[in-house]
């Protein structure tokens, strides 16, 4: 009796709508304004790559050892190498990084013996071309270009 | 003057492109006006050739790979692939670690829960309740992404432990996450579990007894919704799971409704030993001694977890080279979708909607 009266009055379907009015305060909205306010992400983030530089001289601090290279699990990293014949050591002469390959898996990072390489919070990586996502080595010491939106 | 009607059969391609079918499954049905004769998958859609690639890959190169099968809880294939390994090479993972992956397995289970019971939901058009789980799933991603910087390909676990510490926040978040959670759970069976439409889409809906789910070798929640107390976490601990206390929600209506109620439970569950893990996670090393080239000895393995959808194993040769040898996934959504044609004959269009609802598939993990 009382199940058949709960369904006339339709009182289960009351109690899921109280769920539902229960949010409505606008202090529970949970939507991100994306191009207006950028998301933060967190600290360990994986997104583009770059290539630090030593702060004081401006060198880089990849020694060329080609180990994120061997790492990488779809070989999107060329390393080239010259050995310098005053300090028998290895001089980086160019770095590329395939983008349009990469998923972010963070091999890479953790194979750097100096941290030299490494994935940061930047997110924003689309390109018009191809070859725009084929990162040379001056985009991975300054980065992407900062994007502007406009109307 | 004849005036009768049409009553042949009709053949009716739905998907691959149908919302329902949870991504790009194709099902060819034999329709008798609103009935389902007959049923055939169609799958492939998706393939990628996972298990080629992880035979030209090292080790080590591999494990991004395994998050994108399963996509929703890439934190379970993750740590299926990291036993696998680590038994293969003789390494165990730390205690801490230990800990730490049952927790993050955990997450992931109530991530992956949540994603199935808002698009089911969705699908019997019960709308309100995707954008809940939606919201409650967006804390467990944060907390992923707070720990090793990925929301849902994470790549959270290296052979032999893990790779970074848990951060400073970590305990903090999960237990706000777990003490919300729990209010929120009531909140979802109050929309949903007493709603007489749900209760009608769903109850005697696609009903697989324990017998036929045996037969299907069908794992997981469909197996325990049909009585069948079987759970891998119990049936042979790994990670450290025999520590927990924890129960093994079985019920026995073997239908679609049966299965969304031990989802639920499991969720339940789930915190129950989440709660219990961070009580107890040791101090210590979080990476085992693992060398920097992996190279087992020949021979082969093969071990299984509880992902949140069925058993997942993961059998690997290997020859004694840099590379496995073969490398065969079982993954529990495959062979359940098995049994859809065992459930949807003889059942309503509408119900075939339900029915693929609930064994929960995704179609990453069937294609691979």
């Amino acid at each position: 009796m009382l199940e058949t009266l709960k369904r006339v009055f339709l009182l289960d379907l009351l109690d899921g709508l109280w769920v539902t009015f229960k949010t409505q305060r606008t202090s529970n909205i949970s939507t991100e304004q994306y191009p207006k306010d950028r998301p933060k992400v967190g600290e360990r983030y994986r997104g583009a790559p770059r290539l630090n530089i030593n702060p004081d001289n401006g060198e880089t601090l990849c020694i060329g050892c080609d180990l994120c290279a061997k790492a990488c699990p779809e070989n999107l990293i060329v390393v080239g190498t010259e050995r310098n014949k005053e300090t028998r050591r290895l001089d980086l002469t160019y770095f590329t990084y395939d983008l349009s390959r990469c998923m972010f898996c963070g091999l890479c990072e953790d194979a750097c013996p100096v941290d030299a390489l490494e994935l940061t919070q930047d997110f924003e990586m689309a390109s018009y071309t191809r070859e725009g996502l084929i990162w040379d080595r001056q985009m991975l010491e300054e980065g992407p270009r900062p994007t502007r939106y406009t109307r | 003057m004849t005036n009768h009607l049409e009553t042949s059969e009709m053949l009716l391609n739905m998907g691959p492109q149908h919302p329902s079918t949870h991504g790009v499954l194709r099902l060819v049905l034999k329709l008798d006006g609103e009935r389902v004769k007959a049923v055939e998958c169609v799958i492939g859609y998706l393939h990628r050739g996972v298990e080629k690639i992880g035979e030209n890959r090292t080790y080590m190169q591999f494990a991004p790979y395994v998050d994108r099968m399963d996509y929703i809880s890439a934190v379970s294939n993750g740590l299926g692939y990291c036993l696998a390994v680590e038994q293969l090479i003789g390494a165990e993972a730390p205690p801490r670690a230990q800990i730490v992956r049952v927790l993050f397995a955990e997450l992931n289970r109530i991530a992956s829960h949540l994603l199935w019971l808002g698009t089911s939901a969705l699908d019997l058009g019960a709308m309100t309740a995707l954008f809940y789980t939606m919201r409650e799933r967006e804390e467990v991603l944060k907390i992923f992404e707070n720990y090793c910087g990925a929301r849902l390909t994470t790549h959270a676990f290296r052979i032999g432990g893990l790779q970074y510490e848990l951060h400073d926040t970590f305990e903090a978040e999960t237990r706000a996450f777990s003490e919300m959670f729990k209010k929120r759970l009531d909140e979802y069976e109050k929309l949903l579990t007493k709603n007489p439409i749900w209760v009608e889409r769903l109850k005697g809906v696609g009903i697989l007894t324990a017998e036929e789910c045996k037969s299907y070798a069908v794992s997981g929640p469909m197996l325990r919704a049909a009585g069948v107390n079987w759970d891998l976490r119990k049936a042979q601990p790994y990670s450290g799971y025999e520590q927990f206390d924890f129960e093994i929600p079985v019920l026995h209506g073997a239908d679609s409704y049966d299965r969304y109620r031990i989802r639920i439970e499991e969720m339940r569950q789930s915190l129950r030993i989440i709660d219990q893990a961070l009580e107890r996670i040791p101090s210590g090393a979080i990476m085992a001694k693992v060398p920097k080239v992996l190279k087992p000895a020949p021979g082969e393995v093969y071990v299984s977890i509880e992902a949140p959808k069925g058993e997942l194993g993961y059998y690997i040769v290997s020859d004694g080279s840099l590379h496995p040898y073969r490398l065969r996934v079982r993954p529990p959504s495959f062979v359940n979708l098995a049994s859809l044609e065992k459930m949807a004959v003889g059942a309503l269009v509408a119900d075939v909607v339900a029915i693929i609802g609930t064994i929960d598939i995704v179609l990453g993990e069937v294609d691979r």
